[in-house]
C-alpha cells in the first residue's frame, strides 16, 4: 500500500497563477471560489497568494476578480522541443509512473486531429438564383424526427380524399440542435434542470443521459429522450412514459467499446433515488448491454420498449462512431430504430481514460456521410432520422451537418460552454468550480438554472439566425432542401479520397 | 454521379446540304463529313456532358386543347419566337402531344446518336426487351443555324409479352423507363429524348423558332404544345441538355435553378431514378412520374409535396386539410423543389404549370373557350391569343391545371383581368 | 416598493456584493483606489452570512414599519420620501445605537469612525443598487416586494 502523504515529485503543476500585485484589492473572492484551493489568505500579512500546482485552468478566479487581477498561463517548464516526445505525452507517462493508473479525462478528444468542418465550404446563390433574405421571407427550420413512410396513399370518400397512411409519432424541432446526453450524477441537479428546461422553452428536446430523470425534471418530460442505457439506471414506466421519445445507448462517441462509472462519492441521497441504486454505491454502466450481443438482441429491446409505450413514441439508438458505422447503422434501422444517433470521436464526456478518447473512434463528419450514403443507397434512409454529435462547436458546423445528411444535431460541450464550461478536462474530479459537474452543494449553487436556461436559449436563439441566414444565402428556404443536399458543399484542403468518402467535390468544380 | 463519358453528339458534323429530306447516311446520299467543330472554349472537347451543374434562365411557353382538337405547331413556334431575348441560341426545344395517331398505342422513342455505330448499339438495346413496329428518321430541314447535327431516329415500339411475363412486378412503362435509362447511362454517344405513346420532344441547340424549323414542327398536328428557349450560363452546346426533357409522356419545360437539387437528386435515388444530367429539369420530371405514376398521388398533392405551403400557413388550415399538409411536409420533404422555377409539365392527359412557393420566376396563363395558354410572359400568351376570357398571373405553389376531357365553360362571369388561379379538379 | 430580495440557493458566497457596495459608496469609485485608500472607512451596507455551504446576502429591508426610526432618539434615521428607503443622516447620529439593537435582522453595523451607524442606503435611488448589478450569480434581485 503506497503512502499517499509521500509526494509525487515527477509530476509538476500545469499552470501558473499570476497574480498582478498593482491590481489585487485582497478581497479574497479567487480564495473563496477555487475549490482547489489555489489562492490562500495570509491574516497576518493580509495578502492573497497563490500556488499554481493545484491549479486546473478553469478560470473561475480570473472570472470574478473585480479587478481582472488574475492571469493563469500555462507552467513555463519548457521541454527540449520534440515533435515526437509532446510534452503531453511525457507528462502523461510521469503521472503514470507514480501512479500506476488509469490515465482519465473529461470533456471530448482534445488531440490535433483534423477538423473536418472547417475543410468544408458553403455556397451563396449570385445572379441565376436569389438569394433569400430572413428577416423578410419566411425561412423554415422546423424538422421533424421519426420513422416515415415511402409514401403517402389517399382513398376517394364521399366527402373527398382521405389519408389512409398512418404516420408515426414524430418529434417536432423548432431548430435542429438538441441537448446531447449528459446524465443526472455527471451533471449537478442545477444543470439538468436548465438544459431540461431551455429545451422545452426553445421548442427542441433534451437527452436526460443515462442517470435517469429525477422526479422534478418528469414536467419537462416532453421534451426529453431518455435514455435506456447498459445500466438501465431510472428504467421503469413512468419514466418511459412521460418521455417524448426513447434512447437505447448502445456507445458514446467519447469513449466507444467501454462503459461508464459514476463513483460512489458522487451517489448521493437524489441520485440514489434517481438511479434507483444503494447510496454510496459505484453506479457502473457495462460495456455492453448485457441482453444485447448481435443485433437480433437490438431488435428485441427496440420491440420491447415499443410495446412497453404502445408505440407512441419514436426510439433511438444512440452509437458511437466507429470503423463500419454505415453498416452497423443500417443494421439498427434495419432493427426497427425510428432514429438512429451517431457520436463522433469528438464527443464530450465526465469521465473516460485518456488514451480511449483520444484514440478510439471517427471523425463524425465521415461518419455522418458514409451513414447518410449508405441509408440512401439501401433505399432506407427515411425509415430513420440521422442525428450527429461529436464536437458541433456553431452553427456553421450545423448547417455543413445537416447538408451533408444530418436530419438535426445534438449539442453537448457546446451547452456546457454556454453554462460556463471552461474546458479545464477535470470532471471526473467531481470538483466543478462553475457547478456543473459536480454534486459537492458548496458548487451547485454556483450554477443559477435560470441564468443557465437563459443562456442555453440565447445560444439556440443565435444558432437559429446564423442558421437561416446562411440557407437564406443559399437561396434555401427549407430546411428539407438542405437536408442531404451535398451540392452546396465543397472540399478545400482535402484529399481524393476524402472527398469521395464525404461525396462533395473539391471547391472550384 | 458525376456523369462520366458520355460524349457530346454534336462533336461530329453529318452535312446533309440541300435536301428537304434527311435520309438514312449512307443510303446513296451524298454526304459530307466535316471537322470536329471546336466550341466557344476554343480547343475544348466538347465530348462530355458536363460535370457542372447546368443552370437555366429561359422562355418557356404552353398551349392546350382541353376538348382535344388538334392544331398545327405554328402556333407555339409563333409564342416562343416572341420571347427571343429570353434566350441566346444554345438550346431550344418543344413537346407535342397527339402527333401519332396512326402509332398511338406504341412508345415513340426518339434517339440522337453521334455516330452509326452507337445508333446500331442503341437499336439493338431497344430489340432486345421491345418489339419494334416501325422505325424512321426524323424529318428534318437544312437550316444554317442549326449546326452540329446529331444522327435524329424514332422507333415505335411496344413491351415484348415475353418480358411482361419475367418482369410481373413491373408495368410496360416501368420496362420503357429501364431500357432507356439503361442506354441513356451506358451507351456513350446515344441518348433518347423522348419516350411516350403520342407524343414526341424535338429539340437541340438553336434558337427555338430555329429548332422548329429544322425539326418542320409547322407540319404537326396536336393538341398540347409545349416550347422552352435556353440561357444557360454553362456553354453547353449539348443536344440531349436542351428542354423539354421527356421521360415517358412526361416533358418538362424549366426556367429556373433549383437549390434543392443536391438532395432532390439524391432522394430520387432511393427510388431507382438516376440522374446523369447534371440539369435540374431531369429532377422535375422524375419527381412528377415518382409522384403521380408510382404514388399515385392526387395531383394537388403531387404539386404541394413539390411547392408546399409554409408551416405558418398550414398551421392555418382547417383540421383535415392542415393534416394532410403537414404528412405531405414531413414524409415528401426530399421533393421540395426550392429556388426559383417556372414550369410547365406536359402529360398526354393534360398540362401542368406551377411556379416556386415564393413566386421567383414568371408565369401567365390564359383561358379562351377550350384553350389553356401559358408562358413566361403575358407577350407570348396575347402573341396567341389577343383577348382572352381571362387572364392571370400564376400564384406561387398554386398549379395551373390543363386537363383533356375537362367540360368547358365558355365566357365565364370572370372578366379578363382578374385573377383566380387554376385548381385541381 | 422595490427592495433588494437575496434568493439564498443562488448565493455562492463570493462577497461580490460586499466589495461593490463599498466602492458604490466611496470617494473616488474606482474599486483599486477605493480599496487602497477608503477600505478601513467604510462599511458596506450589505454583508454575507455563511455557515457551511448556505449563504446569502443581507441588508437592511427599508421597513415599512421600522422599528429602527421609532427607535430613533434624534431623528437621524428617516426614510427618504422618493425612494421609501431607510437613510440614516450622519449630520444628526449621535451614535446611541438603539437602532443597532432594535433591527431584527441585524443590518445595522457600526460605522467605520465609531460614531455613526451605517446601513445599506438603496444606493441613493441610483436605477439597479451597486450589489445587484455585480453578483455573479444573480441571487440578489432588485424587485417589487413587501416588508
Amino acid at each position: 500500500m503506497r503512502n499517499n502523504d509521500v509526494r509525487k515529485w515527477l509530476i509538476q503543476p500545469d499552470f501558473v497563477v499570476e497574480r498582478d500585485p498593482d491590481k489585487c484589492i485582497q478581497c479574497q473572492v479567487c480564495v473563496r471560489q477555487c475549490a482547489n484551493d489555489v489562492h490562500v489568505y495570509d491574516p497576518e500579512t493580509g495578502l492573497v497568494s497563490s500556488d499554481g500546482t493545484q491549479c486546473v485552468g478553469c478560470h473561475r478566479c480570473a472570472t470574478l476578480c473585480p479587478t481582472n487581477a488574475i492571469s493563469i498561463r500555462p507552467a513555463q517548464l519548457e521541454f527540449r522541443p520534440n515533435a515526437n516526445w509532446t510534452s503531453s505525452a511525457i507528462k502523461n507517462l510521469y503521472k503514470q509512473a507514480e501512479t500506476g493508473g488509469v490515465l482519465l479525462a473529461g470533456m471530448g478528444n482534445d488531440q490535433g486531429f483534423p477538423v473536418y468542418w472547417d475543410r468544408m465550404v458553403l455556397n451563396a446563390s449570385q445572379v441565376t438564383n436569389p438569394s433569400i433574405d430572413p428577416l423578410r421571407e419566411p425561412m423554415e427550420l422546423v424538422t421533424y424526427l421519426g420513422r416515415k413512410p415511402d409514401r403517402i396513399e389517399f382513398s376517394r370518400e364521399a366527402g373527398g380524399l382521405a389519408l389512409t397512411t398512418r404516420l408515426e409519432t414524430q418529434l417536432e424541432l423548432q431548430v435542429p440542435v438538441m441537448f446531447s446526453a449528459m446524465s443526472y450524477g455527471s451533471i449537478s441537479y442545477n444543470a439538468s434542470q436548465a438544459l431540461a428546461r431551455a429545451a422545452k422553452e426553445a421548442g427542441t428536446f433534451a437527452n436526460s443521459g443515462e442517470g435517469g430523470l429525477h422526479e422534478d425534471f418528469r414536467q419537462y418530460g416532453s421534451n426529453m429522450i431518455v435514455q435506456v442505457a447498459s445500466g438501465r439506471f431510472g428504467v421503469d414506466m413512468e419514466y418511459l412514459n412521460v418521455a417524448g421519445a426513447l434512447e437505447i445507448k448502445i456507445g458514446q462517441g467519447a469513449k466507444p467499446g467501454i462503459g461508464g462509472h459514476l463513483p460512489g462519492e458522487k451517489v448521493d441521497a437524489a441520485i440514489s433515488a434517481t438511479r434507483m441504486i444503494p447510496e454510496g454505491t459505484d453506479a457502473l454502466s457495462p460495456s455492453p448491454h448485457h441482453d444485447i450481443y448481435s443485433i437480433e438482441d437490438l431488435r428485441q429491446l427496440i420491440y420491447a420498449l415499443k410495446e412497453a409505450t404502445r408505440y407512441a413514441k419514436p426510439v433511438s439508438v444512440k452509437i458511437a462512431a466507429v470503423h463500419n458505422v454505415a453498416a452497423i447503422a443500417s443494421g439498427c434501422v434495419r432493427a426497427g430504430a425510428d432514429i438512429v444517433a451517431v457520436d463522433g470521436f469528438r464527443g464530450g464526456t465526465g469521465a473516460a481514460p485518456t488514451m480511449i478518447r483520444n484514440n478510439v473512434g471517427i471523425p463524425i463528419e465521415f461518419a455522418l456521410a458514409a451513414v447518410d450514403s449508405r441509408l440512401r443507397e439501401e433505399g432506407i434512409r427515411n425509415q430513420a432520422s440521422i442525428v450527429v454529435a461529436g464536437g458541433i462547436r456553431c452553427s456553421a458546423d450545423v448547417v455543413k451537418a445537416i447538408a451533408l445528411g444530418a436530419d438535426a444535431v445534438y449539442i453537448g460541450t457546446a451547452a456546457l460552454v454556454a453554462m460556463g464550461c471552461h474546458l479545464c478536462q477535470k470532471c471526473y474530479t467531481g470538483k466543478c468550480n462553475w457547478g456543473i459537474a459536480t454534486q459537492d452543494p458548496y458548487l451547485t449553487k454556483r450554477l443559477n438554472p435560470n441564468v443557465a436556461r437563459r443562456r442555453l436559449v440565447n445560444l439556440l436563439r443565435a444558432w437559429s439566425l446564423e442558421i437561416k441566414e446562411m440557407m437564406g444565402g443559399m437561396g434555401l428556404n427549407a430546411v428539407e432542401s438542405l437536408r442531404g443536399n451535398r451540392e452546396h458543399l465543397r472540399g478545400v484542403g482535402l484529399t481524393d479520397r476524402e472527398l469521395r468518402v464525404l461525396d462533395i467535390k473539391a471547391a472550384g468544380e | 454521379m458525376l456523369a462520366g463519358s458520355k460524349t457530346y453528339l454534336a462533336g461530329i458534323i453529318y452535312g446533309l446540304s440541300g435536301f428537304a429530306f434527311s435520309a438514312p447516311a449512307g443510303a446513296g446520299v451524298w454526304q459530307r463529313r466535316s471537322a470536329r467543330v471546336i466550341g466557344p472554349n476554343q480547343g475544348e472537347s466538347m465530348s462530355k456532358v458536363p460535370d457542372y451543374k447546368d443552370i437555366s434562365g429561359c422562355a418557356i411557353s404552353g398551349v392546350m386543347s382541353e376538348s382535344g382538337r388538334l392544331f398545327s405547331g405554328e402556333a407555339i413556334i409563333r409564342s416562343i419566337a416572341a420571347m427571343h431575348e429570353r434566350s441566346n441560341g444554345l438550346g431550344g426545344g418543344f413537346a407535342a402531344y397527339g402527333i401519332y395517331p396512326e402509332h398511338k398505342d406504341h412508345y415513340a422513342l426518339h434517339v440522337m446518336c453521334e455516330n452509326e455505330e452507337a445508333k446500331r448499339v442503341a437499336s439493338g438495346f431497344i430489340a432486345r426487351r421491345l418489339d419494334v413496329h416501325h422505325e424512321e428518321t426524323i424529318p428534318t430541314r437544312p437550316i444554317d443555324a442549326i449546326r452540329a447535327r446529331p444522327i435524329l431516329h424514332r422507333y415505335f415500339v411496344s413491351v415484348k409479352p415475353g418480358e411482361l411475363e419475367r418482369n410481373y412486378d413491373l408495368s410496360e412503362d416501368d420496362i420503357v423507363v429501364e431500357v432507356v435509362m439503361e442506354i441513356n447511362s451506358s451507351i456513350d454517344d446515344a441518348f433518347v429524348f423522348s419516350g411516350g405513346k403520342n407524343m414526341g420532344v424535338f429539340k437541340g441547340v438553336g434558337f427555338p423558332e430555329d429548332i422548329a424549323a429544322f425539326f418542320r414542327l409547322e407540319e404537326y398536328e396536336g393538341y398540347i404544345w409545349t416550347a422552352h428557349g435556353r440561357f444557360p450560363t454553362n456553354t453547353t452546346g449539348w443536344w440531349g441538355g436542351a428542354h423539354p426533357f421527356g421521360l415517358l409522356d412526361w416533358s418538362v419545360v424549366h426556367n429556373g435553378e433549383i437549390s434543392s437539387y443536391g438532395i432532390n437528386r439524391r432522394y430520387l435515388a432511393n427510388f431507382g431514378y438516376h440522374c446523369t444530367l447534371q440539369t435540374d429539369t431531369e429532377v422535375i420530371a422524375y419527381l412528377f412520374d415518382l409522384l403521380l405514376r408510382k404514388h399515385r398521388l392526387p395531383m394537388e398533392y403531387a404539386c404541394m409535396a413539390m411547392a408546399p405551403p409554409f408551416w405558418s400557413q398550414i398551421e392555418r388550415m382547417p383540421e383535415d386539410r392542415r393534416k394532410i399538409a403537414r404528412e405531405i411536409r414531413i414524409v415528401y420533404g426530399g421533393a421540395l423543389l426550392n429556388g426559383p422555377f417556372s414550369v410547365l409539365v406536359g402529360h398526354s392527359g393534360g398540362m401542368i404549370g406551377l411556379n416556386d412557393r415564393i413566386k421567383l420566376r414568371p408565369m401567365t396563363a390564359a383561358r379562351k373557350d377550350d384553350m389553356l395558354f401559358v408562358a413566361s410572359e403575358e407577350a407570348a400568351v396575347r402573341e396567341l391569343c389577343p383577348s382572352p376570357d381571362l387572364i392571370w398571373h400564376a400564384e406561387g405553389g398554386v398549379p395551373i391545371i390543363g386537363k383533356l376531357g375537362k367540360e368547358v365553360s365558355a365566357g365565364s362571369a370572370v372578366s379578363a383581368d382578374s385573377a383566380p388561379a387554376g385548381r385541381a379538379d | 416598493m422595490k427592495r433588494v430580495v437575496a434568493r439564498e440557493e443562488f448565493c455562492i458566497g463570493c462577497r461580490l456584493c460586499e466589495i461593490h457596495c463599498l466602492v458604490q459608496h466611496s470617494k473616488s469609485k474606482k474599486i483599486i483606489k477605493a480599496f487602497r485608500e477608503e477600505r478601513d472607512s467604510i462599511v458596506p451596507g450589505i454583508h454575507v452570512e455563511e455557515k457551511g455551504y448556505v449563504s446569502f446576502a443581507l441588508q437592511c429591508r427599508h421597513c415599512t414599519d421600522a422599528r429602527c426610526i421609532e427607535a430613533c432618539m434624534t431623528g437621524a434615521m428617516h426614510r427618504d420620501p422618493e425612494t421609501g428607503a431607510v437613510l440614516c443622516d450622519a449630520d444628526k447620529c449621535v451614535g446611541c445605537w438603539m437602532c443597532i439593537m432594535v433591527c431584527f435582522v441585524g443590518a445595522i453595523q457600526i460605522g467605520a469612525d465609531k460614531h455613526v451607524a451605517s446601513k445599506c442606503d438603496l444606493c441613493m435611488g441610483a436605477e439597479t443598487p451597486a450589489c445587484v448589478a455585480n453578483c455573479p450569480n444573480e441571487a440578489i434581485v432588485y424587485e417589487d416586494s413587501d416588508e
